[in-house]
């Protein structure tokens, strides 16, 4: 156990369908604690670079490591490695036949098999750190999305994840209900947590993100940390996007 | 029919939980519709063995065994193939492909042959290699038949859970058959109740062919009970109400079940 390992390691990572190539040659790295955001234009590669990293998307080729575990192997235990790695959507998917509280406890009871009380406590627990402690029965549809997605943030955690991906966590949400889950996301980087985040959110990028990767038409084209790459961008690509979103 | 038992319990619903509520005229019209021919039957079969004892008492006490016999061919039949149509299902959205194969097959074939085929097949034809007993043969046919129908029923609900159920699943550690168990079946429950509903009560008119094997269902008890007696026209009369009885009630029963399972999420 080499503890100086980064948290994720993506090593000329290559993604393609069929004859598109999303992912070319993308290198990032994420140490323990960081929080690394991945930005660029639409159809730019980014989603399906994070997809990779629980491998619901399989790398055409290049690796990908979690800790020592490397992803990509052949062997390699897919679902204890996705255990570890929580993930968020973009569009919830939260389990529309379960509560808020079952959706948290599923997890760990089928998975971890953990007891019903002790999966129910934690499950508490986890609503009450993302501020929906009254909810706990509730149904997905009976909530907003702003809540969902807390929910499906906490589902994640309730695994107890080394790093959290989040896919565009706010791009579905309206405007006033994405303050409520960045809030979430802040706080869960202030507590130390590992996460891997593709967004544009800018706030909150300045706020928590030890680095930003700029990705551009399958390429990661640029990594710095934001003070760095927003007020002085080294690539015209990355420049021409700021222009655009800043 | 199931539509129409669907339109009538939704106002049933409404007129006892909010009796302030009108139903709209078009669905008092339906609702209507299924109560006239519900109760209009049922009143029938009182009525009739009242005016005219001769035949119709006799009629009526000679079915009974019948449609007991339809309600064992129906239920048996159902039960299993409820099963292997989720077989199936699973079958045709399998990643292996020789189960993907068999599966495929198996509802085409089945679904290009008339049930009444399949019948006259199972029983004497195969029946040359392995003789089975009349109500084996019977209860086999509908399964095979039924169990391919609701393969697709059981794909079809599957595939219409939105892929974002089965990646939440898996990215939270879940193996494909857990994620399937646990996230996918009980959403895929509710959207196969109805055409399953449909199904079963299509299954249930579909079990008076198992009367040409000489099963003896209700509609074998009525033909045999005519035959003796030359009352066609009454037989008849009184195992189409007993039948009319059973699907309509059964209709409503489903769609009531539907409203549950509606209400609920």
């Amino acid at each position: 156990m080499s503890s100086n390992r980064p948290r994720v390691k993506i090593v000329d990572a290559c993604k393609s369908f069929g004859k598109i190539e999303a992912v070319k040659n993308a290198n990032i790295t994420v140490e323990k604690g960081e929080v690394v955001l991945i930005i660029g234009p639409s159809g730019s590669g980014k989603s399906t670079l994070l997809r990779c990293v629980n491998r619901l998307e399989k790398l055409t080729s290049g690796e990908i490591w979690i800790d020592e575990d490397r992803l990509t192997a052949h062997h390699a235990d897919i679902r204890r490695i996705r255990e570890e790695v929580g993930m968020v959507f973009q569009s919830f998917n939260l389990f529309p036949h379960l509560p808020a509280l079952g959706n948290i406890t599923i997890g760990p009871r089928i998975v971890k098999k953990t007891p019903l009380n002790e999966a129910e406590d934690q499950g508490r627990a986890l609503l009450d750190r993302v501020g929906l402690a009254d909810k706990v029965n509730a149904y997905p549809e009976q909530l907003s999305g702003g809540q969902q997605q807390r929910v499906a943030i906490a589902r994640a955690l309730a695994m107890n994840p080394k790093v959290m991906l989040f896919d565009e966590p706010t791009s579905a949400l309206d405007p006033e209900m994405i303050k409520e889950v960045l809030d979430v996301m802040l706080q869960l980087a202030k507590d130390g947590m590992t996460m891997l985040v593709v967004s544009h959110e800018m706030g909150f990028a300045k706020a928590a993100a030890h680095k930003i990767v700029f990705m551009d038409n399958g390429e990661v084209i640029e990594t710095a940390p934001p003070e760095v790459l927003f007020n002085n961008p080294q690539s015209e690509r990355t420049q021409k996007f700021l222009s655009h979103i800043l | 029919m199931a539509e129409i038992g669907k339109s009538s319990s939704q106002k049933t619903r409404i007129e006892v939980s909010d009796g302030a509520l009108i139903p709209e005229k078009e669905q008092r019209a339906t609702f209507t519709a299924w109560r006239i021919s519900f109760f209009g039957a049922i009143t029938l079969l009182v009525l009739l063995p009242l005016i005219s004892p001769e035949p119709y008492r006799r009629i009526i006490t000679f079915l009974p065994d019948g449609i007991m016999m339809t309600f064992i061919v129906t239920i048996l039949s159902i039960v299993f193939a409820l099963i292997v149509g989720l077989l199936t299902g699973l079958g045709r959205i399998s990643r292996i492909k020789i189960i993907n194969r068999i599966a495929t097959v198996y509802v085409e074939v089945v679904r290009g042959i008339p049930l009444l085929v399949q019948l006259f097949y199972i029983y004497y034809a195969l029946g040359k290699i392995i003789q089975v007993p009349r109500l084996v043969a019977a209860i086999t046919a509908m399964t095979v038949c039924y169990g391919a129908y609701l393969g697709e029923i059981f794909r079809a609900g599957i595939q219409a859970i939105p892929k974002g159920q089965m990646e939440a699943a898996l990215a939270i550690g879940m193996s494909r058959s857990q994620a399937m168990r646990r996230i996918i079946l009980p959403q895929t429950i509710r959207v196969v109740l109805p055409p399953v509903g449909n199904e079963f009560i299509a299954l249930l008119k579909d079990s008076s062919l198992v009367s040409i094997l000489a099963v003896a269902d209700l509609l074998r008890r009525g033909r045999e009970f005519a035959a003796k007696t030359f009352y066609y026209f009454e037989t008849y009369t009184v195992v189409a109400l007993v039948y009319l009885v059973i699907t309509l009630f059964f209709s409503k029963f489903v769609s009531l079940m539907e409203e549950r399972l509606n209400r609920r999420e």
